[in-house]
């Protein structure tokens, strides 16, 4: 009842191709932007900005730019913080160079310049397969955060080898530096978020995205009907990497403003965004949300828990949380391989059915 | 002889040491690998965990002390006795034995049948999971490992080998805890392929490695055989914590050498018992090599982090299996 594809008639072509086809997920999406754009800024203070907002936002970028390489193009990549890395670098070196250009147009490019890296980094798929593959990704991680902690140029000469974002704004309102308001930090990263959203989504449902699946489920099944593995690989990796960049780009630039690489970008950046795509579902972009969202809210809410209700030390709950990070990951992978994604898809199966199951 | 060319053969002598180090844990990948398809990531916390368990055991620590003291307010910490090395190196592996047989039943096995890449994962989640639960059991501070390994650089080998140079030069430095760890890795790896090869459950392994249903067919357990390779691994797991515990210390850097590992294995195959030895040890003089004469003059140093996995980038582009690894057939 609640959600059916019966009565939705389509009776054009671009009704038939729109990028939700069914009558209830268009009024989700509609409410859900409207709650986003027009509710949430108005309402927003700093503590939830900054503890649960702002950061889901970006990690949602960085899990959909991962899930399409690993959930639709099946290629494992452990180096997503590396390339974090090289967004939030090059939107530094951006920012300061041309101080007058918008930080908008520095973000895009900043991911441009991921995006070029990434698949220079993914040229080797084209040999290298499977835990291989995961393995070469490690590569760019070490060498990339390496090369950041090194070489001077990437931060400027500054004495404390650290990079510090300074002021920007957007249409007279700071979006970058301390004197940021809480709800700009919101809407510039909803505005990529959006963006980046509706590009991935259209971009995984036509014939790109259906060739990365074709990869994904047998590469020489798909070279066989047609498939360029080397473009569609590259591509995968390319688009992945944009996202990935854009995120880094925001995560230095909005959400910290001050950055140590080796202990903003490092390994376990890597294998954060990977298990938001697992739990959240791989090759799903709903998957790519929920995960981020699930991981951002978990430490937040264990720690209210730990510390605040029961009095623990922090060291205590910080050790719970990798406890239960591990064995939540475990129970995912055994339950439901396709993650919260899939959980989703039987909720939705069940309403369509609602009330009168047969 | 230069100066210049004996400091070089000095980085190389210490760069197989660490190599050893390296294969060390890279043996304990191969063996589960091969056995079960399950690329182990865990292994490395694996190894933290049971020179974590060895340090708690031999000064008598209580396990969750922190977390009851958390609860009930209490103050505990120590037993109050000190257990010899020996009781507790045993006592450390049934504890090894008990998780081997908790992740074979509670987890592994309900994922039978599952893609390698689900699998790998299940062991990054396994990885966070041990890492947390042994910083709970025992506390995440970094903790001094003395099993009564020597210590310090080799007096004796620094005097045999003064001769060589000239007078700015005193000869090798080796440390002794390093020429350990290379006897011993030597002796489990002969130990292992002894196993291997004349005892039955050696030979119900390889069996299980080289095809699960015709083992099956011929009345092998593979539950069995899975614990027992995962015991093994945990055995592989604690002889490298020991040894890179004493040198280093105990703390969560530890389990950051299955990373290191990861390049060794791509390096010498993921199926080569050999292969992870070779490998290694090519890794190990490698980027110690690298490290003297391009890293630290010219590049600011610290290549370390970055050098081997670039190597085996490289290497795998021009033979993805591989130095020993089975030829990758592939089939629509």
């Amino acid at each position: 009842m609640l959600y059916r594809e019966a009565g939705d008639f389509k009776t054009t072509y671009v009704d038939d191709s729109q990028t939700f086809p069914i009558k209830f997920d268009r009024a989700g999406f509609w409410v859900t932007m409207a709650v986003a754009w027009l509710v949430i800024p108005f309402v927003i203070n700093d503590y939830w900005a900054s503890s649960l907002l702002v950061p889901f936002l970006i990690y949602a970028i960085a899990a959909l730019g991962l899930n399409i390489l690993t959930g639709y193009c099946g290629q494992v990549s452990l180096g997503t913080g590396g390339f974090m890395a090289v967004g939030a670098y090059a939107c530094y070196k951006l920012m300061t160079a041309f101080p007058d250009v918008s930080i908008l147009i520095h973000v895009v490019l900043a991911g441009g310049i991921t995006a070029a890296v990434g698949a220079a980094f993914g040229l080797p798929s084209l040999r290298i397969k499977g835990f291989y593959l995961a393995v070469a990704t490690l590569a760019a991680q070490f060498f990339l955060v390496w090369l950041f902690n090194k070489v001077a140029w990437f931060y400027n000469y500054s004495a404390s080898g650290q990079i510090n974002a300074p002021e920007r704004l957007v249409a007279g309102v700071a979006v970058t530096g301390p004197n940021t308001p809480a709800w700009a930090q919101y809407l510039i990263c909803l505005f990529f978020v959006t963006l980046c959203a509706l590009v991935a989504r259209n971009l995984t449902r036509g014939s790109t995205g259906r060739k990365w699946m074709a990869i994904r489920d047998m590469d020489i099944a798909a070279e066989i009907i047609g498939v360029n593995p080397l473009r569609a690989k590259l591509t995968a990796f390319a688009v992945s990497s944009f996202f990935v960049g854009v995120s880094g780009a925001l995560f230095f630039a909005v959400y910290l403003g001050a950055v140590e690489v080796g202990e903003a970008f490092g390994i376990q950046k890597s294998f954060l965004v990977l298990f938001m795509i697992i739990i959240g579902g791989l090759g799903s972009i709903f998957g790519s949300f929920a995960g981020a969202a699930f991981l951002v809210i978990m430490p937040v809410a264990l720690k209210w828990l730990g510390v605040d209700v029961l009095g623990w030390p922090t060291d205590l709950v910080a050790h719970f949380q990798l406890v239960i990070v591990g064995a939540l990951i475990m129970f995912f992978l055994i339950k439901e391989p396709h993650g919260l994604a899939a959980i989703w898809r039987h909720i939705k199966e069940k309403l369509r059915l609602w009330p009168f199951p047969y | 002889m230069s100066a210049d060319f004996l400091y070089g053969i000095e980085v190389v002598i210490n760069g197989l040491m660490a190599g050893v180090l390296y294969a060390l844990v890279a043996l304990g990948f191969v063996l589960i690998f091969k056995a079960s398809g399950i690329f182990n990531y865990a292994q490395g916390v694996m190894a933290l965990f049971a020179a974590l368990t060895l340090t708690g055991i031999m000064s008598g620590q209580v396990p969750f002390s922190h977390l009851i003291n958390a609860i009930f307010g209490t103050e505990i910490h120590h037993f109050g006795w000190h257990v010899p090395a020996l009781l507790a190196i045993i006592l450390t592996l049934l504890v090894m034995i008990v998780f081997a047989w908790a992740v074979q039943r509670f987890v592994f096995k309900h994922l039978v049948g599952q893609e390698p890449i689900i699998l790998f994962m299940a062991t990054i989640g396994l990885a966070y999971f041990l890492e947390g639960v042994g910083d709970l059991m025992w506390g995440s501070d970094i903790k001094k490992l003395d099993v009564g390994l020597p210590q310090g650089g080799s007096i004796w080998v620094e005097d045999a080998t003064a001769f060589l140079g000239g007078d700015d030069f005193y000869g090798f430095f080796i440390d002794k805890l390093d020429m350990v760890a290379t006897v011993v890795a030597a002796i489990l790896v002969i130990g292992l392929v002894a196993f291997a090869q004349y005892t039955k459950q050696g030979r119900a392994m390889r069996a299980v490695a080289d095809d699960h249903q015709a083992a099956l067919s011929v009345g092998i357990s593979l539950n069995f055989i899975w614990v027992l390779v995962w015991s093994l691994a945990g055995l592989v797991a604690l002889v490298a914590g020991i040894m890179w515990g004493a040198k280093s210390g105990v703390q969560f850097s530890l389990s950051l050498i299955a990373l290191k590992a990861l390049p060794v294995l791509m390096l010498g195959g993921f199926t080569s018992i050999p292969g992870a030895i070779v490998g290694g040890l090519i890794i190990g003089v490698g980027e110690k090599l690298f490290e003297y004469t391009i890293g630290a003059p010219y590049l600011g140093g610290a290549t370390e982090n970055w050098f081997a996995y670039v190597l085996a980038l490289i290497f795998l582009v021009f033979r993805p299996q591989g130095l020993f690894g089975e030829r990758i057939i592939e089939r629509v």
